[in-house]
């Protein structure tokens, strides 16, 4: 038996500690807002909060969040009304909507760090986030835009 | 036997046909189809046992008498933007306030005509039948209330959510008359009057996401995300080669894995792949986890079958030598020998594209649960109707006893179109006695995927003292689509020919096109623009060598090559016939004056001739397919570290009329970053039969530190019949940058894709 704290609730999964958070969040849990996309840390679209690090709950065996807090999609904000949340929605950021959860919550770690990050930064910092549908000059535009700054550089 | 071959061809034909690959005949006209939609002319009062109260005078709309209007979007959400469009269409027409109108998404079920959501047809399909089912209430909600008051229904107008009669300052909301409207007879939608263009008020707007809220919450609902109570996870290990099968397996290990409930071999497909599933050992575990790890301890051998010896090296020099020899000649102006001849100087190129995978970011998924002789269905589906068919044929019941719901779709692409995954889940849940979800992990997606297909070229071209193009020849050699439903199909079927080569203007007094011969030995599916993927991408590209040849600014050789304003015909073709994307030339012609446009247009707003003046390096391209005109400019320089960067990009697009603004935007926009990775990123390659990539770490796509910095968007205002906006931004993307790369740094680029030479 493992604990854990997901989006402030505490849970008590029976996983193997090799189990992949991704798998424990969304089958053991059922939170399902946090996708699977390649299993490989290749993708981005697993990404969840590690006690506010950006990880990819697919490559992060359970053991490592024993006892730690993760914050998934479903808890970044209650209604939805995280800066880049309502960004994303005002610029219509989403096609597919399938990588989106993983780009928010792998720009939430950036702006939690950067509160006015440049455009390189923001590549960079979402370098690992594919969207196969092309987002990305929007996501780019949102992210400034959560941030306060004008949506182009 | 017999009854499956005539089953397969069947399937076919309406497969073929749904792709515009195959020419009508059979199609319904519009108006028909509506009528076949429209319910049948009920009793006066009668109303079917469980039906909803209030006014259903079609599957696609229903008010209740609270006054709320139900609109069924019947084609799949996957990123283009239908369930924040479609059902817009059916509202302005009736008059409905939108924010009182909700959407639901169908099932899969034939009442709703086609909803194979692929081709880019949703709107350049329905748009006059949703039109036609929102025209059907109103008019009913009209007549009640103009009994009411004892006025003329010509005297009465919908808006608003309200029936009004301005003279009289009376009016009546939609839920006031829905039951009344509810008994009357359905009109006949060939009488029904449709409103003026100009009151459809948010026709043509930018309308909002529908989905986003959902969407950035992690609350949309995609395959995978759906339960239910016992519910069971199963991964599937597939033969690694199209047409093998099991040898031998041991489940021993598989079976001592904790959570591993049970270890299933899938039947074998028989004949051709069609939708059928490509059988294999599954494990079905309580979770995905137990499931992959349970696939991982499977120990299986494989009998490969005869397509072992595909390889794609081999393969490559087999279609290369296919286009380096006459073909059959398709499209026919004059004597191109004799022109080749007569030439001042010729030219010609060879180009090769490879197997391209989907990839979508969500990987197949479904849930079926099978129970008493009938199976519900949850699945990320282009085509539910389909996936009905299909898991009714794999579980041999009746489809009448099968029901297919459709999920958001993370990405399709066209893969899934495809139903073989569907009837997974509906097998193992018979087997298993319980819901089954079957997950696709990201490297089943890429081995098992039906592939846009491999293609060589070769065009050549004649030209005289003056430079003036005499001749064009077009050769084109690639594993077919329709291989995948019949294996002797090894030409080019009219409808993938129709994709650029047959219908390409041409203003030159001799052409030719032929297509050579090229077996398939994988599934051949469509994916995001099909053949004019390559033949965009050749013809683009070629167009380019020809202006440099020339001396010439490309836009001006562009325009030369494709001459004056006019409606191609196929008499000046030189073909039997346009395919068109399945819709007559008469409706919908090839408009020359249109492709000139949109070159014009973007030549303009990218400011080409100044920029070029100063030295900048850029390209062009442009491409009609599903009935749209597309061109591309895009500028290239250096990076601080010396490498090539793809730094804007302009698209400009004719789709004659559009519904939502917005969502034709963000089309355009992903066609960009799409065409950009069938340039620089994408290569499935083979090796005895067997797919060499994995995952994303060598099936590379797009990441957003390649994205232009600029991606300008304009859209021709068009009141025009609509064309397609899903795919036809793609191809010229591709060609556009390779010219932009060209006149960088002098490289001609005639193989994809270029991920070699650029760093990611
Ligand atoms: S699923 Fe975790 S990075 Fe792709
Ligand atoms: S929105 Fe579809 S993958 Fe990003």
């Amino acid at each position: 038996m493992i604990a854990l704290r997901v989006n402030g609730t505490e849970h008590t999964v029976d996983a193997d500690p090799d189990m992949p958070l991704l798998w424990v969040v969304r089958d053991l849990i059922g939170l399902t807002g946090t996708k699977y996309g390649c299993g490989e840390a290749l993708c981005g679209a697993c990404v969840v909060h590690l006690d506010g690090e950006a990880v990819r709950a697919c490559v992060t065996p359970i053991s490592k969040a024993a006892g730690r807090s993760v914050t998934t999609i479903e808890g970044l904000s209650k209604d939805g009304n995280h800066p880049l949340q309502k960004a994303w929605v005002e610029l219509g950021v989403p096609q597919c909507g399938y990588c989106q959860s993983g780009q928010i919550m792998s720009a939430a770690a950036l702006l939690a760090k950067k509160p006015k990050p440049t455009n390189a930064e923001i590549d960079t910092s979402l370098a690992g986030n594919i969207c196969r549908c092309g987002t990305y000059t929007r996501i780019r535009a949102a992210v400034r835009v959560a941030a306060g700054l004008p949506k182009e550089e | 036997m017999v009854a499956r071959v005539a089953d397969v061809s069947m399937r076919r034909r309406s497969f073929l046909q749904g792709l515009g690959l195959v020419a009508g005949g059979l199609t319904l006209g519009l108006l028909d189809e509506a009528e076949a939609l429209a319910a049948p002319p009920a009793k006066a009062g009668a109303k079917a046992a469980g039906a909803p109260e209030g006014l259903s005078p079609n599957p696609f709309v229903h008010v209740s008498p609270a006054g709320e209007v139900v609109v069924v979007c019947q084609r799949s959400e996957m990123g283009q933007g239908v369930r924040s469009s479609l059902h817009v269409v059916i509202a302005d027409e009736l008059g409905a306030d939108l924010a009182r109108v909700r959407v639901v998404q169908a099932e899969g079920d034939k009442k709703y005509g086609d909803q194979n959501t692929d081709g880019s047809r949703s709107v350049r399909n329905d748009w006059v039948k949703l039109r036609q089912m929102g025209a059907m209430a109103r008019t009913q909600l009209v007549a009640v209330a103009a009994t009411r008051w004892r006025v003329p229904a010509t005297e009465c107008v919908a808006r608003d959510h309200a029936v009004w009669h301005d003279r009289s300052k009376r009016t009546l909301g939609f839920g006031e008359l829905a039951v009344d409207a509810g008994k009357l007879r359905v009109p006949d939608v060939k009488k029904i009057q449709l409103r003026p263009r100009s009151e459809l008020r948010h026709v043509g707007t930018e309308l909002p996401l529908r989905d986003g809220p959902d969407i950035v919450t992690g609350r949309g609902q995609f395959g995978a995300d759906v339960k239910l109570p016992g519910m069971l996870v199963a991964v599937v290990e597939r033969p690694p080669v199209v047409g093998g099968k099991v040898a031998t397996f041991d489940a021993t290990k598989a079976l001592a894995v904790k959570g591993v409930r049970k270890v299933v071999e899938l039947p074998t497909p028989q004949g051709a792949p069609a939708f059928q599933p490509r059988g294999g050992v599954a494990v079905i575990a309580d979770h995905t986890w137990a499931a992959m790890r349970g696939r991982a301890a499977l120990s299986i051998t494989w009998d490969h079958g005869p397509n072992e010896i595909y390889d794609s090296d081999a393969y490559r020099e087999q279609i290369l030598s296919s286009v380096r020899a006459p073909g059959q000649v398709m499209r026919k102006v004059g004597d191109v020998d004799k022109a080749f001849a007569e030439a001042a100087r010729t030219l010609e190129a060879e180009y090769y594209l490879p197997h391209l995978a989907h990839a979508a970011m969500e990987p197949p998924a479904a849930l079926a649960s099978f129970k008493d002789g009938a199976c519900e269905v949850w699945a990320t589906t282009q085509n539910p109707q389909a996936a009905r068919t299909e898991v009714a044929r794999a579980l041999g019941i009746g489809e009448d006893k099968v029901k297919v719901n459709v999920t958001l779709v993370g990405g399709g692409f066209g893969r899934k179109s495809k139903a073989d995954f569907v009837s997974e889940a509906a097998l193992l849940s018979r087997e298993a006695q319980a819901p089954v979800r079957v997950q696709w992990t990201r490297e089943d997606d890429i081995r098992h995927d039906y592939f846009h297909t491999v293609s060589a070229q070769s065009l050549k071209v004649a030209l005289d003292k003056d430079g003036k193009v005499t001749a064009w020849r077009h050769r084109t050699a690639f594993p077919p689509i329709p291989s995948t439903f019949d294996a002797t199909q090894k030409r080019p079927s009219e409808g993938e020919l129709g994709q650029g080569v047959l219908d390409l203007p041409l203003a030159i007094p001799n052409v030719q096109a032929e297509a050579g011969e090229a077996p398939a030995h994988v599934r051949i599916g469509w994916l995001r623009s099909v053949c004019n993927i390559f033949h965009g991408f050749a013809i683009g590209t070629f167009v380019d060598e020809v202006a440099h040849a020339r001396g010439q600014d490309p836009r001006a050789t562009w325009l030369d090559i494709l001459g004056p304003a006019r409606n191609l015909t196929p008499e000046e073709a030189g073909v039997k016939k346009i395919p068109n994307y399945g819709t007559p030339i008469a409706d919908h012609p090839v408009e020359v004056g249109g492709l000139r446009n949109v070159i014009e247009k973007v030549t303009e707003l990218s400011g080409w001739e100044a920029k070029r003046k100063a030295g900048q390096a850029l390209g062009l391209s442009a491409h009609r397919s599903f009935l749209t005109s597309v061109a591309v400019v895009a500028s290239a320089k250096r990076g601080k570290d010396g490498k090539p960067v793809i730094d804007e990009v302009w698209i400009v697009a004719d789709a004659g009329l559009i519904v939502n603004a917005e969502r034709v935007r963000s089309q355009l926009e992903g066609a960009v970053i799409f065409g950009m990775s069938v340039l620089f990123h994408g290569a499935i390659t083979m090796r005895k039969g067997a797919v060499e990539q994995t995952n994303f770490r060598d099936y590379p796509v797009m990441r957003i530190g390649e994205a232009p910095r600029r991606i300008h968007v304009h859209v021709v205002p068009s009141e025009a019949r609509p064309g397609g906006v899903g795919e036809p931004g793609v191809p010229p993307v591709a060609p556009a940058i390779a010219n932009a790369l060209f006149a960088l740094d002098g490289t001609r680029h005639r193989q994809l894709p270029l991920s070699a030479k650029r760093p990611g």
